[in-house]
């Protein structure tokens, strides 16, 4: 017998995002309201807690740079509008970091369960942290899961989005480890009169099946 | 209520809202523009505005009321 609570499945990358209606710091959104623009909606377990309130500091810092390249951010915990409010003043008063960004008020965990972010093996009253970058047309592009013992990297979270939109922007891939300036990937042909064409074509050939460009 | 207080007071954020759109009609884009607010919270906002009566909405033009401009005139006053 397993009294284990029941998980939804997780929501796929390339289809449309849960759509969701949630009371935030901010008011109530829709996910509708980010059409145009690309949204991070991450989760961390509770306000009040010190590796969550580490990385909401780190959030608020790459906030700016996330607006350059037309990212918001929406957070998300099962805890009360209240809470939120007051962690965030908190956090503003113990530290000098305003918290610009809206937080979720999960307490339905209706938006956690659309998108899986309660993993009843790590706690079945906390969500884990969770990045899901949207793309402006509502689709799903990428998920992180991390465990409640480990905060984010915020640099890897920025470098997801440049990889993404240089990707969208000249139909190319990255390579690992890549950063902004670096060669990309061009990809791989899928017959031999385009593995013909890619050989002309000037690219930095490892093979016919690896080729790197400058974008 | 997000811009809409529960004492029925407009926050400001409404407030700038409200007075973008007294040069006319405007789509939201514009307004967050004009109003130097995220897009994300003018749609949110608009609902309720929409709802309290303050704006009308036209295939994504959204416009003030006689209650819109009358309360923008006794926030000016």
């Amino acid at each position: 017998m397993s009294d284990a609570t029941p998980v939804n499945g997780l929501p796929r990358l390339n289809e449309p995002a849960p759509a969701f209606e949630a009371v935030t710091t901010h008011g109530t959104i829709r996910l509708s309201d980010y059409k145009g623009s690309w949204l991070i909606l991450f989760s961390h377990p509770a306000d009040f807690t010190p590796v969550c309130t580490t990385e909401f500091i780190a959030f608020a810092e790459i906030y700016p740079e996330l607006q350059k390249r037309g990212v918001e951010l929406l957070g998300l915990s099962i805890d009360s509008v209240y809470s939120h409010i007051a962690w965030v003043r908190n956090v503003e008063e113990k530290t000098g970091v305003h918290i610009p960004f809206p937080i979720i008020a999960d307490l339905d965990r209706k938006v956690a369960t659309a998108f899986g972010m309660v993993m009843p093996g790590a706690s079945s009253t906390e969500t884990v942290r969770c990045v899901f970058v949207i793309d402006p047309d509502g689709i799903l592009r990428a998920m992180l899961y991390y465990p409640l013992t480990t905060g984010r990297n915020m640099q890897e979270i920025l470098r997801l989005i440049d990889a993404l939109q240089t990707s969208d922007k000249h139909h190319v891939a990255t390579p690992a480890n890549w950063q902004p300036g670096d060669k990309v990937i061009v990809p791989a042909p899928k017959t031999v009169e385009m593995v013909e064409q890619n050989l002309k074509a000037g690219y930095e050939m490892v093979d016919w099946y690896l080729a790197r460009k400058t974008v | 209520m997000a811009c809409i207080n529960p004492d029925g007071t407009l926050a400001p954020s409404a407030q700038s809202i409200l007075t973008a759109l007294r040069g006319g009609a405007a789509k939201a884009e514009t307004l967050a523009q004009q109003a130097g607010l995220p897009l994300f919270r003018v749609r949110s906002s608009m609902r309720e505005l929409v709802q309290a009566g303050l704006v009308t909405e036209q295939e994504g033009a959204y416009a003030l009321t006689d209650a819109g401009s009358e309360r923008l005139k006794a926030i000016a006053a």
